[in-house]
């Protein structure tokens, strides 16, 4: 697994309070880790900081799943 | 009221209500930021009276119907003042006409400034109070939004508009202890209303029952208390400050 994905679920778990096994690069942020939209778009600002990006409002709209996320940032760096 | 260490934005502060309310954050110890459009020197004397009060204060120049500038000037608000607890979206202006008469541009000026400028600067402010968990935004509308009145569709639209709009943003931002509350101010004595002759003036005077018109320390300590620690379980409400004149 790579880094990226190890720094997100480290930040989803802490921001969410979900267990570690629940965040996989398939887990949906609202169904499958219980996640309301303002808690998406805290997370988007975390990761934000975290690796020194700026999500667009289009890009973080499409931000599904876990994987959605870590693609994305590996993306832009 | 004790707003000790809170951090303010007020829009439209270089003179009239806003200034008022600008100054009383700061008398119950605020640092504000005064925003304005047009009148740099007024801003600027209200950002002297409040550093004489011992607060931290400067003047921002931005329109609050451009985006660019709303955004630029809410990061320098921030990092200036280190945080931001309280936004009063004051701003707002008038173009008066009858509906028969009234030009489109007249109608999308005072919609843009009135009403877009308090959802964008509202978006703009709402990463920092969430990341802080904590914030007020007092929205300002009026008395015409809630009864109407002629020749002004475009301000009336607008104010009621912000009425809609402070409840949605209390429902959504809730959750993260912001509140977000509107004041409705009644016939307020400012540059706004100077133009009424004293006769007109007495006149309406008699149709308010505490027989007198308001003054911008009115609605400026109702925002200080919905501002305050005071007033955390008050949100999404309108709260009508006009002598009764409306009810």
């Amino acid at each position: 697994m790579s880094d990226v994905f190890e720094r997100v679920k480290n930040i989803i778990v802490e921001r969410l309070g979900v267990e570690d096994e629940k965040v996989t690069m398939e887990a949906t942020f609202k169904d499958d880790l219980g996640a309301d939209s303002l808690d998406v778009v805290e997370l988007v600002m975390e990761l934000e900081d975290e690796f020194g990006l700026q999500f667009s409002d289009e890009d973080s709209e499409k931000i599904v799943t876990v994987g959605d996320a870590v693609k994305y940032i590996e993306s832009k760096l | 009221m004790n707003l000790e260490g809170k951090k303010a934005l007020v829009t439209g502060a270089s003179r009239g209500i806003g200034r008022e309310i600008a100054l009383e954050l700061a008398r119950c110890g605020a640092d504000v930021v005064v925003n304005y459009a047009g009148n740099e020197q007024l801003a600027q004397e209200v950002v002297e009276e409040i550093r004489k009060l011992g607060k931290k204060s400067m003047a921002i120049r931005a329109n609050v119907a451009d985006s660019q500038e709303v955004e630029q000037m809410v990061k320098e608000a921030i990092d200036y003042l280190g945080g931001l607890h309280i936004l009063v979206n004051n701003a707002g202006i008038t173009r008066d006409q009858l509906i028969v008469r009234m030009k489109e541009s007249e109608w999308d000026e005072v919609l843009d400034v009135n009403l877009k400028g308090v959802f964008l600067t509202t978006k703009a402010v709402t990463r920092q109070m969430m990341k802080q968990k904590q914030g007020r935004i007092i929205n300002i509308s009026s008395i015409v939004g809630a009864s109407g009145n002629a020749g002004q569709a475009n301000y009336v639209a607008a104010k009621s508009g912000i009425i809609g709009l402070t409840k949605t943003t209390a429902k959504e931002l809730a959750s993260r202890n912001i509140t977000v509350n509107a004041v409705a101010p009644g016939f307020i004595t400012t540059d706004m209303t100077s133009q009424l002759t004293e006769d007109v003036k007495n006149d309406l005077a008699k149709q308010i029952p505490l027989g007198r018109l308001g003054e911008p320390k009115d609605i400026a300590k109702t925002v200080a208390f919905l501002s305050s620690d005071n007033s955390s379980y008050i949100t999404g409400q309108t709260i009508h400050v006009n002598g009764g004149m409306y009810m």
